[in-house]
């Protein structure tokens, strides 16, 4: 009926020609996607990428971080482990040696940086973590906090 | 030097096949070239509608992309399914590629250029041209699967559908030039464009070579979301590629018509014919190309009743009152 129908036909065509314009007008605008490893858009603030342990306000030798075990204990995933550290000369807190984080079973609630007393964990910005096997995806955030400091 | 060697071998074989074969291998060129340039068109073209890039890793502005694909399908072991008809289905995509070269003799590419002249020229185009729905069967018959079967049986009937409202509004043109040679039509736009004073056999054939091709919107034949890929669903390597092939210069073809038919072909000002030529063709692969990323797939029930109900009678109509205005 429709296909016979002037009024119908004119008016279809009419739409069709209307959605040529759309598509045109869409081919000469700017391309809107990022050329991914070519250039890399700005991380937003609240990005969740593993956590990170934060620096010390007055030593930036050291974490934040008291080694209570808070985390640990709260993980519901229990990846955390062997938050361990020592007694300095001088300090009145503990000094964190060890905090392997197993990022395979992290996903990444944020209990443990809302729970910490010190505010010493946050998320980082970091999205870039591959790794071959299970191991790979257990780091040290200690090791990685001395890494960071220096570079 | 060199024109008394030709002048030699041409008395020996005579003028007529070195024409044939320079011809032949000058299609080829074409037919190939043009199925790169389009591959890699049409993903430009997509990709800018949706805000993309696309292909730009592959040389300059991913132009070499399409040699890339080519190099890949060439290596690409070609796999034969179990219980395939084997004559049919090794057959089809040859058969696909013939009726495409032979299209290619007749259009005159500029006022001398053209491989042969024919004094039925129309009549050798749209013969070869309805040929490929011959391969298409085959292929769907022969792949022993219900897709490819599915999608030749919609091939055909959309074949029969719109190749009489392609042929209907050709009449009417071919009424107005008084002959069936591609050069004499293109001649005697010499003043007026055919679209200008034919404008409904224009629209109606442009519409109609789209479905001929199975180009979007009337790609039922191969409609990926409900068939996979249609009648070329097991092809795969140098077999596949050359559907590929035939249909991207089939799309050529088409718009090489529309353009000698209604666009007046090489005519236009200042620069050489072989220019306008190829670019109105490509303004008109341009269009089918918009089209394909505007238009939703039709429906099987619209698509037959858009022929046979819409673009039949209108270019019965239109072709008795050319005749009409003709004869006064």
């Amino acid at each position: 009926m429709a296909m016979t129908n002037p009024v119908s036909i004119i008016k279809g065509a009419i739409s069709l020609i209307i959605g040529l314009g759309v598509t045109i007008k869409a081919f000469f605008q700017p391309v809107v996607t990022c050329q991914y490893p070519r250039e890399v858009i700005a991380i937003s603030p609240r990005f969740r990428g593993h956590t990170k342990l934060v620096g010390d306000d007055e030593n930036p030798d050291r974490t934040r971080c008291i080694v209570c075990g808070m985390c640990e204990r709260s993980c519901p995933s229990g990846a955390i482990h062997k938050v361990e550290g020592e007694k300095r000369e001088g300090e009145k807190k503990k000094v964190a040696t060890s905090y392997i984080l197993d990022f395979s079973t992290c996903s990444q609630c944020g209990i443990c940086v809302e729970v910490c007393p010190t505010d010493a964990l946050a998320f980082s910005a970091d999205y870039n973590i591959v790794g071959y096997s299970r191991e790979d995806c257990r780091f040290d955030l200690v090791k990685e906090y001395e890494k960071r400091k220096t570079t | 030097m060199t024109e008394t060697i030709v002048n030699n071998i041409a008395d020996v074989i005579g003028w007529e096949t070195i024409r044939t074969v320079v011809g032949l291998v000058g299609v080829l060129v074409v037919v190939v070239v043009n199925a790169l340039v389009l591959t890699w068109a049409e993903r430009k073209v997509s990709a800018h509608m949706q805000r993309r890039i696309g292909p730009k890793e592959v040389g300059p502005f991913g132009l070499l992309q399409p040699i890339a694909d080519t190099v890949k399908l060439l290596a690409k072991e070609l796999l034969t399914p179990q219980n395939v008809e084997k004559p049919l289905y090794y057959l089809a995509p040859v058969i696909v590629f013939i009726p495409v070269l032979v299209s290619f003799v007749v259009i005159p590419f500029d006022a001398r250029l053209q491989v042969k002249d024919i004094n039925v020229g129309v009549l050798v185009i749209l013969a070869f041209s309805s040929l490929s729905v011959l391969s298409i069967l085959l292929a769907g018959l022969g792949s022993n699967n219900k897709y490819s079967l599915i999608g030749s049986v919609r091939s055909i009937a959309q074949n029969i559908a719109y190749e009489i409202p392609l042929l209907l509004s050709l009449l009417s043109v071919v009424l107005m030039a008084n002959s069936l040679s591609l050069r004499d039509i293109v001649e005697a736009q010499k003043g007026v464009w055919y679209v200008f004073s034919q404008p409904i056999a224009f629209l109606i054939f442009f519409i109609a070579s789209v479905a001929e091709t199975n180009r979007t919107p009337f790609d039922l034949p191969e409609a990926e979301s409900e068939l996979v890929a249609g009648f070329h669903t097991e092809y795969s390597g140098m077999r596949f590629a050359l559907f590929f092939l035939a249909e991207y210069t089939n799309v050529f073809i088409v718009c090489a018509m529309t353009t000698t038919f209604f666009l007046g072909g090489y005519q236009g000002p200042i620069l050489p014919g072989i220019i306008w030529f190829f670019a109105k063709t490509y303004l008109l692969v341009f269009v089918i190309l918009w089209f394909r990323w505007t238009f939703p797939r039709v429906r099987f029930d619209q698509l037959l009743n858009f022929s046979w109900k819409l673009l039949i009678p209108l270019s019965f109509l239109n072709l008795i009152v050319t005749g009409g205005l003709l004869k006064l």
